[in-house]
């Protein structure tokens, strides 16, 4: 029952989690806080030919929010910014594939939503409208 | 005076009485471990508060028919009850509000605008919940006068040898203090801090959500001047809350919010302004709510406040027993039952606290995560959130026992070592 939500692979991205680790150089980052419960992660981003070629990130914070982390740097490697910076929310709940409250969809797309920030910052574009129910958290 | 704590058998026969601890999530009983958050509500309070709807709805201090005229007494009769539970010298002093959030921004908008100014001092502290805090940051905003806070110790102890640093700052013309901490329990040192605020010629604003609920609690032997808590937490319905004020000082204050009700007689001109508590209370008044109230302060005065506070510190302690033979928890504040209320908050090993609230969720064991609207406190404790389980009248041993299997879980789930 308890590994509904806390399934393995959940927590294995927690433990282990990928990509983890500040970059050298970057051409995009951002940093998103979630003050509601503490959740942080800095979001680094290397392009290259127009796409993502490496995001890494650190920070802390619930087993959801890491781990949602961990896995979107694997789902936007190679994609085009264009593309990750449309990707939707529902593209890192499916990948966590668990129940979540409300409140708790909030740490599965601070991930994403730092690296939406990151994105747009670098392009001088603006943040899509979809991001503003987030608007809890923190970017900087 | 040595009160006994509840037997099992008033346990049980208090637990029947709400009907909500009979239901089962995740096919486990409920275990409700957020009462300072919110209280649970007995069929007393139900019954009262839906058969008032079903048989004696009419505005108050309006109708001269006769169902206008009952519902009016049973609103005042509320009003009696809460003058009686706080042994207020007078029902004048009771003011019924929203809750314990709009009682201090009553305060703040009306004693605090009317007597504060550049040159002069308010104080508050660290422990504060957010509804006792942030009115005054307003406040300090909107008069120029200055926001001093009181400092904690590592357990939550409020360092009262900084009040004299603070009184060099000006004129202190406010304190306003928390009965009981919502986040540590712990229980600040409040004869202390009102000896030297009335020596200040200050007024102190308590901040009662905490101990109304649990604990007798009586304005004169306190000798606070506002006392503010909310129905919610004391068995009664959301949506009221009460500000007790001195009358000396209601009397010669401007009114809070203005329009019907707390008038006298309005021209076109001007208006004046009606008596005590009426003039702080604008529109129509949650009397259906006052009439819930009444019935759960009745409820928790048949129970006993004195037995009460027994119970949960007898529960407390045990609890912190059996915490603390959790491998990796820590308890954040005071570690013993000592001078605290049924409040714990903790941590496990570096577990994130929504994670352990999640997983407890999974058990039916309901538990608070986050900062507890208690923000600058959780960062002057270095923590950027805790795990709060909180106790009350119909609290067991069995759901600290919950609790504690669940903890135990969390640490399995988590990969712990």
């Amino acid at each position: 029952m308890m590994d509904d939500l806390y399934r393995e692979n959940l927590m294995d991205h927690y433990q282990h989690p990928r990509n983890h680790g500040p970059l050298a150089e970057c051409d995009a980052e951002a940093e998103g806080q979630n003050p509601l419960c503490g959740d942080q992660v800095v979001v680094q981003v290397k392009l290259a030919d127009g796409a993502i070629e490496e995001m890494r990130f650190t920070g802390h914070g619930c087993a959801v929010s890491q781990a949602a982390t961990s896995m979107l740097t694997e789902l936007v490697q190679g994609l085009t910014v264009a593309e990750a910076a449309a990707l939707p929310s529902q593209a890192i709940l499916d990948e966590l594939a668990i129940p979540l409250s409300a409140m708790r969809v909030k740490c599965a797309v601070l991930g994403l939503g730092t690296l939406k920030v990151a994105l747009h910052r670098a392009a001088g574009t603006p943040l899509p409208a979809e991001w503003g129910d987030t608007d809890e958290m923190i970017w900087s | 005076m040595t009160v006994s704590p509840l037997t099992a058998t008033d346990l049980d026969r208090i637990r029947a009485d709400f009907p909500i601890l009979a239901r089962a999530l995740h096919g486990q009983p409920l275990a409700y471990l957020d009462s300072a958050s919110t209280a649970q509500k007995p069929q007393q309070m139900l019954n009262a508060l839906t058969g008032f709807y079903a048989t004696s709805n009419a505005n108050v201090h309006r109708g001269v028919y006769t169902l206008g005229v009952e519902s009016t007494e049973a609103f005042e009769a509320a009003r009696d009850t809460v003058a009686a539970l706080l042994n207020a010298p007078s029902r004048r002093e009771v003011i019924f509000t929203r809750n314990t959030t709009e009682s201090i921004n009553l305060v703040a908008k009306t004693y605090g605008v009317q007597h504060c100014g550049p040159g002069d001092v308010i104080v508050s502290t660290v422990l504060e919940h957010h509804a006792n805090l942030v009115p005054w940051q307003v406040l300090a905003e909107q008069t120029g006068a200055t926001l001093r806070f009181v400092d904690i110790d590592d357990e939550g102890n409020l360092q009262l040898d900084a009040l004299d640093e603070i009184a060099r700052a000006g004129s202190v013309k406010l304190v306003a203090v928390t009965h009981q901490s919502n986040t540590l329990g712990v229980r600040p040192p409040v004869a202390e801090l009102v000896q030297w605020a009335h020596g200040q010629g200050a007024v102190v604003v308590l901040d009662a959500a905490q101990t109304v609920p649990n604990r007798p609690v009586d304005v004169q032997a306190l000798d606070v001047d506002f006392l503010a808590f909310s129905g919610h937490k004391t068995l009664g319905p959301t949506g009221i809350g009460v500000l007790w004020g001195r009358e000396s000082l209601l009397a010669e204050l401007q009114p809070f919010l203005t329009g019907g009700e707390m008038i006298r007689s309005v021209k076109l001109e001007r208006t004046s302004w009606n008596t005590l508590p009426w003039k702080f209370e604008a529109g129509t008044p949650a009397f259906a709510e006052a009439v819930g109230l009444h019935a759960a302060i009745d409820y928790l005065q048949a129970v006993g406040l004195d037995a009460i506070d027994a119970h949960e510190h007898a529960i407390t302690d045990y609890a912190l027993g059996r915490l603390a033979e959790v491998p990796g928890l820590r308890i954040i504040g005071p570690q013993t039952a000592a001078e605290r209320g049924g409040v714990v908050s903790f941590l496990l090993d570096d577990v994130h606290p929504h994670d352990i609230a999640e997983i407890l969720d999974r058990h039916a064991v309901c538990v608070r995560a986050g900062h507890h609207c208690t923000q600058p406190l959780v960062e002057r404790l270095g923590v950027a959130a805790t795990v709060r389980a909180s106790f009350y009248l119909y609290t067991t041993e069995a759901e600290i026992d919950r609790l504690v299997e669940g903890l135990y879980d969390v640490r399995r789930v988590m990969g712990v070592r």
